[in-house]
């Protein structure tokens, strides 16, 4: 048995509200939220923040090879799945690939992957953009997700078929190196990804052995929000089977977005105690349209979800319109005057792997005592190389000391930052993201988030922040 | 093993001291020759005297190089010395030590910055290449953890606590204003310091040292040969040294409300000084006040007051000019900036004034009959320290 081991999703926490694009641009916006990705988050982050909570659902099983799909890479030539698979502490025999450029390449690596033979981690993230009052800027958002693919008895969900329908045609756009993209009239794209969209679907139930009144969830998901609406009325499905399609709350999320929703169509099921053998589909219109039937099994009941999308969906802070334009490098407000900080130096990044992408202190056998960063002496007893790796992305803490730093270079000041003590042992001061500075005070209970800490000479410092432990955020 | 000392075995025979401000008309090189002269005229001698030099700065050149060019040295050993905000005491140390091996008859430490060319406000560490995980937070953040840290152990209330804060940058604001060579000459206002402007934590713009250029030297030789070159030498009664392992940062055994480094130095320093009782025996003590916060912990570091108490001290006057103790009488780190090479020999060139009774009347202690100064210069942060202290006496014995 084929099919999804596990499934997460990742809504970065901050929410514009579409109203406000209106009330400051005098245009544009429209209902509802979208998701904001932080200014120290990128897809590659995203990702691992949406990998993490799969593994961590997905008891214990590591994949053989983990996928990365995006529209908006932090790299281009150098793979951003192998940075993924560093904070993942994945094994360096571990494939580590990116499917990159398309917004069709999420649901294609999840499509691969299913079809495929070894146990496979699937990451897709993205951030969309569009110029101040466009409607990509309002229907875009920012996400990552993650599905965990293999065989055995974990299965949740199993692949009972799928199919692809290819067509060549420019409906949206955009040259390499821009951060918006353009559009042909809408409803040449409507026409074309309705059909699409019913013969992928009609050929995967046919694989599948299903008729439409067979599916208990789909989930219609593509850029082309009319052509997504159009299709879900064509198919004329009875009431709660096209499942909500994020849409609203989060916003269209690209190449995360077809996942984003599967893995939230799946936690809900889990959580609703939907009966074995519950038929959900994922349709997916980019560039054509690709179906993926899967049937719940027994060890659906059994999962338990990390973070379910739809608590981290009703768990976001709000960011002003201003701050989201200058986020996304569409204002550029006065920068602090403190000197930039330098490139990482790539060797010592390298040398310092496990520390830097993993977030591995030391702990001395002895004492007990953790070090971060790992050190070959001990601060208690003194021994030398008498230490184990202490792995600590996964830990708690609390807050013992925070303070507000008005002057320090960071690329969105004030910089938040505070001492925390880790449940189970361990010190460190971190700086901290995702939460507004009158949040935190000694005893605020923190976790540790993959972040990009800054850029210089087109090399991303990817480090570890803590945040705010929130239900479900 | 042990630490020994060098108690009466050096002198210093002769000082000098720029004044400490935005000298955009000065290079180091001119900061350099300035202090320097001040000093040989001091001494009177010229620098062929001098068998070698120590010079410190943090980041505004390298190698003795820096020195012997502006001062036209020939063929001198010049050291140069670095070690966070202590590199000018750490100059001192040099030397010092030099004269006492008897390696040297003449050795000279000379500390200076040119900071205000970099075109950014405040300090600004050049770090070597490194994996991009070490912390990029100011010192005035990692500072303003211990006022509140310090304020709930005691059980300080948040209004009593600025006001403690503010006391002691009002004081060094007066001492500074008395002083021609202080950065900032104008008193301030208890008001004026509680509303300025916060920049870290609750830490306003006058709870933080400025910034400004500077430079200081100071002309060693050994103590039975400092009255050929002056009356009232300055002996080296003690000079300490503590680097921390920075585990204060990782160790949750550690509060903020207490810097280990310092502690130990003083303790090393008392010890060779045989000073028991320093809040007494001290008739004054120029220390590192960077931050407010800062002074206040280490009145307990260094012994002035019992832990908990140094804030009621304060409030009670006991480290102003006229108080028992009179704390950074030319007006510290707050009224003079940082020039991180000179700060450490700028403290010494107060005692050198004060305890040969040479400071402006409107400045000079009371308590000077006691005899014997500290200076104290700390580096690094909470958790990440280095701690130099000294002591010095206008007498033999």
């Amino acid at each position: 048995m084929r099919g999804i081991i596990s499934a997460a999703g990742y809504v970065p926490y901050r929410r514009l509200a579409r109203s406000d694009i209106a009330a400051f641009m005098g245009g544009g916006g429209g209902k509802g939220t979208r998701a904001v990705a932080s200014h120290d988050e990128d897809t590659t982050t995203l990702g691992v923040e949406a990998a993490r909570l799969a593994l961590r659902s997905g008891g214990g099983r590591l994949p053989d090879t983990i996928l990365f799909a995006t529209a908006q890479p932090a790299y281009l030539d150098k793979t951003n799945a192998t940075a993924m698979a560093a904070a993942l502490r994945l094994p360096a025999d571990t494939g580590a690939y990116d499917f990159g450029g398309a917004l069709r390449s999420g649901m294609g690596a999840l499509a691969t992957a299913l079809r495929g033979n070894d146990s496979t981690l699937v990451v897709a993230a993205d951030m969309r953009d569009g110029l101040p009052t466009s409607g990509d800027e309002a229907a875009g958002g920012d996400a990552g997700a993650a599905v965990l693919v293999g065989d055995g008895p974990e299965v949740l969900a199993e692949l009972v078929g799928a199919a692809a329908a290819t067509d060549e045609f420019t409906d949206r756009w955009r040259a390499p190196g821009e951060r918006t993209s353009k559009l042909w009239e809408e409803r040449f794209g409507e026409n074309r990804y309705v059909a699409l969209g019913q013969d992928a679907l009609g050929r995967a139930m046919k694989a599948a052995d299903i008729e439409s009144g067979d599916i208990g969830r789909l989930a219609i998901t593509g850029m082309h929000s009319r052509a997504v609406s159009g299709l879900a009325k064509k198919l004329k499905l009875a009431d709660g089977v096209v499942v909500d399609d994020l849409t609203s709350s989060v916003g269209q999320s690209g190449t995360a977005h077809p996942l984003l929703v599967l893995a939230s169509v799946l936690e809900s099921l889990a959580v609703e105690g939907a009966p074995d053998g519950t038929v959900c589909v994922a349709l997916h219109l980019a560039d054509g349209a690709d179906a993926l039937v899967l049937r719940t099994t027994d060890a659906l009941a059994r999962w338990q979800p990390a973070r379910p999308v739809s608590e981290q969906v009703g768990n976001g802070g709000t960011i002003t319109y201003a701050k989201f334009l200058a986020w996304r490098g569409q204002l550029q407000p006065e920068p602090p005057r403190r000197p930039e900080p330098a490139r990482v130096s790539s060797t010592a990044a390298h040398r310092n792997e496990e520390w830097k992408f993993g977030f591995v202190g030391s702990r001395d056998k002895s004492s007990g005592a953790i070090h971060m960063p790992p050190s070959r002496v001990s601060m208690q007893g003194g021994a030398v190389d008498e230490m184990e790796p202490a792995a600590m992305a996964d830990a708690v803490g609390t807050v013992v000391t925070s303070t507000i730093d008005r002057l320090a270079y960071s690329p969105s000041p004030p910089i938040v930052f505070a001492v925390v003590d880790f449940d189970g042992g361990g010190r460190f001061p971190v700086e901290l993201t995702d939460t507004d500075a009158e949040e935190i005070r000694a005893g605020s209970r923190v976790e540790m988030t993959f972040r990009r800490l800054f850029s210089a000479d087109g090399i991303h410092d990817y480090f570890w922040k803590a945040r705010p432990v929130r239900a479900g955020g | 093993m042990g630490s020994h000392g060098i108690y009466d075995k050096v002198a210093i025979v002769g000082m000098g001291c720029t004044q400490f401000a935005e000298l955009w008309e000065k290079g180091l090189d001119d900061l350099i020759v300035d202090a320097s002269t001040e000093a040989f005229t001091s001494a009177g001698i010229g620098k062929d005297d001098v068998d070698a030099y120590w010079f410190g700065t943090a980041q505004s050149g390298m190698s003795g190089i820096t020195l012997a060019r502006p001062l036209q040295l020939a063929n001198k050993p010049v050291t140069r010395v670095e070690n966070y905000c202590t590199t000018g005491s750490e100059a001192l140390r040099g030397a010092v030590y030099a004269v006492a091996s008897g390696a040297y008859d003449v050795a000279m430490a000379v500390g200076a910055e040119k900071v205000k060319d970099s075109g950014y406000q405040g300090l600004n560490a050049m770090n070597p290449p490194g994996d991009g995980t070490a912390r990029t937070l100011t010192a005035a953040a990692m500072f303003s953890m211990v006022a509140p840290a310090y304020a709930q152990k005691y059980g300080v209330d948040e209004e009593t606590m600025a006001e403690v804060l503010a006391s002691i940058a009002v004081k060094n604001h007066a001492n500074g204003a008395k002083n021609p060579r202080a950065q900032f000459r104008r008193e301030i206002t208890k008001e004026a310091a509680l509303s300025s402007p916060r920049l870290a934590g609750s830490l306003g713009v006058f709870d933080c040292a400025g910034v400004a250029d500077g430079a200081a030297a100071a002309i060693v030789v050994r103590a039975e040969d400092a009255r050929n070159y002056t009356d009232k030498p300055l002996y080296i009664k003690a000079l300490s040294f503590a680097a921390g392992s920075g585990s204060g940062l990782i160790d949750p055994g550690y509060d903020y409300t207490h810097f280990p480094e310092c502690e130990a130095a003083a303790a090393d320093a008392y010890a060779q000084a045989g000073i028991t009782d320093p809040r007494r025996q001290l008739a004054m003590a120029e220390v590192h006040d960077c931050f407010t916060p800062t002074e206040l912990v280490l009145m307990e570091d260094l012994g002035f007051a019992p832990r908990g108490t140094a804030w009621k001290e304060v409030l009670a006057g006991t480290f102003a000019l006229d108080g028992d103790l009179p704390v950074n009488p030319d007006g510290g780190l707050k009224s003079f900036g940082h020039p991180v090479g000179a700060s450490g020999l700028r403290m010494f060139f107060e005692c050198w004034l004060q305890m040969r009774r040479e400071a402006p009347a409107e400045r000079q202690i009371a308590t000077v009959d006691r005899g014997l100064a500290m200076t104290h210069n700390l580096g690094g942060y909470p958790g990440e320290m280095v701690s130099f202290v000294s002591v010095v006496g206008s007498e033999l014995g």
